[in-house]
């Protein structure tokens, strides 16, 4: 990561004596609080934001204490989008649970799928084929992509700046293209399958990825040149909502507010999956902790999504798809309406499902918003007994308080823009 | 297998029950009474060092001879090393278990998820209410296995309900650092304080 | 005015034409003004959310059709779109937005999940959105096609220019809930709520 170069004006008063984040008077001056002692308790104000606002990204709600302008206490209360996944797990055979994945970080909705795959090949203990592992980190790196773009749209939204949001949703829509032609949705891909993939790509798809893998960085670099070094964005995110490392390890934050608070751990990297230790990218981590290096972290990933993206497009082998066990995959659909016996096989596998064996496992993945983990509890049955999802943005969440505390109104705003929270996974 | 389950195993002996080796994950069964010595055992202890709770969750069987587990699923993230600890509760008796919230702040809204979800109760957790279903939800804990996938209402009864929920509620007093002032607050604010559900007015009103 | 415009005869002519035709023209021209310029009020839950962003997002953009202007405060809305999905803990705020919007006002419900519940047939979600609110417009889909949000749009443009501000049975008026809190009697809502489709099959073992 680039070392910074912008000298902070705008910082905190720094630390109290406590080690919080001092609070800013409405003077925003250092010594003011000393001038003027701790204020009244009873001059103290209650707002509520949400859960129907603009700028809490969804259906959360804030409440939040102020002194003045500065923020004493936020108090959020999540549930409103709260849709009872893990109990429609319970009902639903593994395959079918791949669905509901996509609704829970609609963001991101291939990697979901990614992550539920994975955790139950690893319950049933499937290996899957070398291509189906490469188009899954395909599947991964892209969902990345839209997902940092959303961020980076709505974030700057939320800090005044309208265009790069129509910028990222333009590439947005180039990825649904993509996502439309291989798996036919938009936005509820369903792409995986338990020991393989929903579909093949077409070399129409490899051609399209790879023009957008080679044009797409243009437009990071013009947010790169809007906004990094805009005085108004660097003014209202740096030394704001600071996490140190130990903060952040405590409050068992994960993905990119994890590595902005310089805390070097990424599941790609540390905890390999789909092969992941054999791509060659960097993981960009933070120094301060702040949104604007949450900022700095999530556009260096982007890059990083796609050069990695540049890697598996290159060496996509042949070869089959699915793994060749006619009881756990499904047959194609072709030979499931001419062969007798692909016939039963389809029928026993969407009537009764694929029974996975006693035990349990759990599988994280580095997804957009961090770490999400899949875990799985089977009794034997083609049910899982738990179906747990590890919500990163929910835990990622839980430290909203601790970052806003003595922050203004409208740092608020910036911090929790910056966990970037997604409610569907965040009330499951 | 993992080698820290020996090493519990020497340091507290009695308290730890069976390890076993799931998909290449280990699990350590933990009596409840020792958990938080356990816990802040494996945190600190050099050469253990599981900085880092991953998530805290329950599980329930549909077996009903078999009992409530809560996870805890933990990560060493110098040591790159996960470690899952169980501890097994009663469905039928009392769900109470120690907060690990004083070893991570990270467990706090898990804990709450948990109690949500499941009814267990966390001795020492700070603000042990519920977080994803509204305060006076009275259809009880959604993720038991005793618990019908639509509810135990009918669909008009849980419409009346959500309904007749005071949508500005859930300002509870205990949370909020204002409550001392309580009595020179304006009297709209006041009003609005009474009116959360959980507002408890201290007692001089 | 109208004694006037009722005592003026035309030969071969109804003696109410001349009237009808103002009232028409009257009509014609305040539903052109209305549906032609919407203030959507976006209540964005869930995934639908996302697909309502992009169709006001430069490919798709709904300015073309009049929603150029996004009403974030309800007060100054004309239709609110419930795009995702609608817990039981977010049915009162979705009514008190409704309530909040001034007179005349719409509600396209986005999604299988605002229309029917979708595939969250359980515990936690309203199996439709119009056991709370009354609803104008259905988009099917999960979530629908920003086409199928723009189709729409269009078909309410349609509704609104068949409303008369002269012949209220075409237009609703306010409906507030009952003495119970209900907006439909309660055997309705468990009619509209009973499992269908897939939802009947939902078992634990097997």
């Amino acid at each position: 990561m680039s070392k910074r170069t912008i000298a902070v004006e705008l910082a905190t008063p720094g630390l109290d004596p406590q080690g919080r984040p001092a609070r800013i008077p409405l003077e925003a001056g250092v010594g003011a609080l000393e001038r003027y002692g701790e204020p009244d308790a009873g001059e103290h104000m209650l707002i509520n934001i949400g859960p129907q606002h603009p700028a809490t990204h969804g259906v959360l709600r804030l409440v939040v204490e102020l002194d003045g302008e500065t923020v004493v206490r936020v108090i959020p209360h999540v549930g409103y989008l709260h849709s009872g996944f893990e109990k429609l797990g319970e009902y639903r055979h593994y395959n079918q649970i791949i669905p509901l994945t996509d609704r829970t970080d609609y963001l991101s909705p291939m990697a979901n799928n990614v992550g539920f795959a994975l955790a139950a090949e690893q319950l049933m203990g499937i290996e899957i084929t070398p291509r189906c592992t490469v188009l899954r980190v395909i599947a991964c790196e892209m969902s990345r992509i839209i997902s940092h773009m959303v961020w980076l749209g709505t974030t700057s939204i939320d800090l005044g700046a309208f265009t790069p949001f129509l910028w990222a949703f333009q590439e947005r829509e180039r990825i649904y293209n993509l996502q439309e032609m291989w798996t036919g949705a938009r936005l509820t891909t369903s792409v995986t399958r338990v020991g393989g993939m929903m579909a093949d790509v077409t070399d129409d798809f490899v051609a399209g990825l790879r023009q957008f893998v080679d044009t797409y960085p243009k437009t990071l670099h013009e947010i790169d040149r809007v906004l990094t070094r805009n005085a108004v964005w660097v003014g209202r995110t740096q030394g704001v909502g600071v996490m140190t490392a130990q903060e952040a390890v405590n409050y068992s934050l994960s993905g990119p507010m994890l590595r902005a608070s310089g805390v070097p751990y990424d599941m790609r990297r540390d905890k390999p999956y789909l092969a992941y230790d054999s791509y060659e990218f960097d993981v960009p981590v933070g120094e301060h902790g702040d949104v604007y290096d949450r900022y700095l972290v999530r556009l260096e990933e982007c890059h990083q999504s796609n050069r990695i993206l540049r890697q598996a497009l290159e060496r996509l082998p042949d070869g089959p798809l699915n793994i060749g066990d006619p009881r756990l995959i499904l047959p194609p659909k072709s030979r499931a309406m001419s062969d007798m016996e692909a016939m039963i096989y389809h029928f026993k596998q969407v009537m009764e499902g694929v029974k996975a064996p006693v035990g349990e496992a759990y599988v994280g993945i580095e997804n957009p918003k961090g770490e999400l983990g899949t875990y799985l509890v089977s009794d034997g049955t083609a049910k899982p007994v738990r179906w747990r999802i590890r919500p990163p943005s929910f835990i990622n969440l839980a430290a909203l308080p601790k970052m806003a505390e003595g922050h203004l109104l409208s740092d608020l705003i910036a911090i929790n823009a910056s966990v970037d929270i997604v409610m569907g996974e965040v009330d499951r | 297998m993992n080698p820290s389950a020996e090493a519990l195993r020497g340091t507290f002996a009695g308290a730890i029950g069976r390890a076993v080796e799931s998909c290449g994950d280990t699990i350590v069964y933990v009596d409840r009474a020792a958990l938080l010595d356990v816990m802040a055992w494996l945190r600190d202890t050099p050469g253990q060092q599981y900085d880092y709770l991953v998530d805290v969750t329950a599980v329930e069987y549909r077996d009903r001879e078999r009992s409530l587990e809560v996870v805890y699923n933990l990560r060493s993230l110098e040591r790159r090393t996960d470690l899952r600890v169980k501890v097994e509760l009663d469905p039928r008796g009392d769900l109470a278990i120690d907060s690990v919230v004083p070893l991570w702040q990270g467990a706090d809204w898990l804990e709450r998820e948990v109690f949500d979800m499941f009814g267990v109760t966390f001795r020492g957790h700070p603000d042990l209410r519920r977080i994803l279903m509204w305060e006076t939800y009275a259809e009880g804990y959604p993720l038991r296995k005793d618990f019908p996938l639509r509810g135990r209402f009918s669909r008009a009864e849980q419409v009346r309900q959500a309904l007749n929920a005071n949508p500005e509620a859930h300002y509870s007093m205990e949370e909020l650092s204002i409550a001392e002032a309580y009595d020179e607050l304006p009297p709209d604010m006041r009003e609005r304080l009474r009116r959360g559900e959980r507002g408890k007015i201290p007692d001089s009103e | 005015m109208k004694r006037v415009l009722e005592t003026k005869e035309v030969p071969g002519q109804s003696p109410n034409y001349l009237l009808a035709k103002a009232q028409h023209l009257i009509d014609w021209a305040v539903n052109a003004s209305r549906a032609n310029s919407l203030w959507p009020m976006p209540f964005g839950t869930a995934c639908c959310a996302i697909e309502f962003m992009a169709t006001a997002a430069s490919r798709y953009d709904f300015a073309r059709f009049g929603m150029e202007r996004q009403a974030f405060s309800p007060r100054q809305a004309d239709v609110l779109i419930c795009a995702g999905r609608l817990p039981f803990k977010l049915a009162p705020v979705i009514r008190r937005i409704y309530d909040q919007m001034p007179q005349p006002k719409w509600v396209i419900s986005m999604g299988a999940c605002a229309s029917t519940g979708g595939i969250f047939d359980n515990y936690a979600m309203v199996q439709g959105i119009d056991t709370i609110v009354p609803v104008d417009v259905y988009v099917p889909g999960c979530p629908p096609r920003p086409e199928g949000l723009l189709y729409g749009v269009l078909l309410l443009h349609k509704k609104i220019k068949g409303e008369s501000l002269f012949d209220h049975a075409q237009r609703r008026d306010e409906q507030p809930l009952d003495e119970r809190g209900l907006r439909l009697p309660p055997e309705q809502i468990d009619e509209i709520s009973e499992p269908f489709g897939n939802s009947i099959h939902q078992f634990r073992s097997g």
